[in-house]
């Protein structure tokens, strides 16, 4: 799905826990997220710090977003 | 006595011109014309072209149904031991036709047929219902793709069994036969490896699907006055599911509007997805999909607008073809409405 947005010519950032499936299905900007079942959160913390941690890494995509990229890049927190 | 073949060929390739003659309707000629040449060197007189079609890629393409009854009642009166067509290369029409007019040829008069083309031509579409050589995206292909679709077109008319798609050449077709391998499979996986960490060649038993590549898109020049939207396979819907979007292999997906949604909750949203536990996501669904961060966001003024509208589906064992289709849908929804950047969240 992500190469289809990336297609129709939108700027696409794939938030997601198996990075290597994203390589394979051609992501051109990733970021590594947390679990499986909660890849933008982490249950076993105190409710505000897993908003900061959701923060954290909804802003790591749109850094994403809006840096340049030649080829797939995966952007480590 | 040799055996009689029909083949079928495209305006181009009969030299009457390329795309301005792609209106030309279809025409039977004696003998073999343009690459029929090709096939009947390569038999040696075992086979012979009797008779070639030329149809015009665009005719086929608008009259289909007229051109293929034509051409049919030309194949029946000319009682061949096989029909072949093409190879069409990349070429997307003539590549739909020769698959159409060959699935015809075999289904109504019973007479073996035989094809080539690129693999993703989308006449390709057609090869488990039809035999189909893979060949080169261009005409410059011909001279390895004529030996091999002559060689098996020879094997079809004597009614020799066919070997493996990677034995005698043509795209795989679904067929699945069983046989006794020599070595047992923990010594064939561990021969592979060997082979692997050795950087030798190596063939896999069990190949992975291929994806094509598209190459990204430029940056975001200003976040704060774009419009970035939210899109999912994790499978997060209003509660209830009210398009009944399917736990697995979903057919369809979910265009909702969060237009003054300030987050999700579990008491409004939760996930349709079957293949994760979905106790952490039906708690607090922006675990999924982030709109709570999104919104703050918004008022920061690091972003201009989270899009009103999000687009979901199920990525459980739903098909790479249905995922395709769904967001080539929706990603020309997200053009229109001036979208210009997009999270897509996966679990």
């Amino acid at each position: 799905m992500v190469k289809e947005i990336e297609r129709a010519g939108i700027p696409v950032v794939h938030m997601c826990t198996v990075t290597p499936i994203s390589m394979t299905v051609g992501a051109n900007r990733i970021v590594p997220t947390i679990a499986i079942p909660h890849p933008l959160g982490n249950p076993a913390l105190p409710a505000e710090e897993e908003y900061a941690l959701r923060r954290k890494l909804v802003s790591r995509a749109l850094e994403a977003l809006t840096t340049e990229v030649q080829d797939q890049t995966i952007f480590e927190l | 006595m040799s055996y009689r073949v029909v083949h079928y060929i495209n305006q181009f390739f009969a030299n009457i011109g390329g795309e301005e003659m792609a209106h030309v309707a279809p025409e039977l000629r004696e003998g073999f014309v343009g690459p029929g040449l090709a096939f009947n060197q390569a038999w040696k007189g075992e086979a012979e072209i009797v008779a070639t079609i030329v149809c015009g890629d665009s005719h086929f393409a608008e009259h289909e149904k007229e051109a293929k009854a034509q051409i049919l009642a030309w194949v029946k009166e000319k009682k061949p031991d096989l029909f072949i067509a093409g190879p069409a290369f990349n070429a997307g029409r003539y590549g739909y036709a020769c698959a159409n007019v060959a699935l015809a040829v075999k289904e109504e008069l019973g007479i073996p047929v035989l094809t080539g083309m690129y693999e993703e031509n989308p006449g390709a579409d057609l090869k488990d219902k039809i035999l189909i050589v893979p060949t080169a995206n261009s005409a410059a292909g011909m001279r390895k793709a004529a030996p091999v679709m002559a060689k098996l077109a020879l094997k079809l008319m004597k009614g020799e069994k066919l070997g493996a798609s990677c034995e005698d050449g043509y795209m795989p077709n679904g067929v699945r036969v069983n046989f006794f391998e020599k070595e047992r499979g923990s010594k064939r996986a561990v021969d592979m490896l060997l082979k692997k960490l050795a950087d030798k060649p190596f063939t896999t038993e069990y190949p992975m699907p291929s994806f094509d590549r598209v190459a990204p898109n430029p940056a975001v020049k200003d976040l704060s006055h774009a419009t970035v939207a939210l899109c999912t396979s994790g499978g997060i819907v209003p509660k209830g599911n009210p398009d009944h979007i399917e736990s697995s292999s979903a057919s369809h997906y979910g265009e909702y509007c969060i237009k003054g949604v300030e987050k999700l909750t579990a008491e409004t949203y939760e996930t349709a997805h079957g293949g994760y536990d979905p106790v952490y996501a039906n708690d607090d669904p922006n675990r999924v999909l982030p709109v709570d961060v999104m919104r703050e966001f918004e008022r920061e003024g690091r972003i201009g607008k989270l899009h009103d509208y999000f687009y979901t589906t199920v990525g459980n064992g739903t098909s790479v073809a249905n995922a395709k289709k769904f967001a080539a849908e929706y990603a020309q929804k997200l053009l229109q409405a001036g979208v210009n950047a997009v999270i897509m969240t996966s679990t």
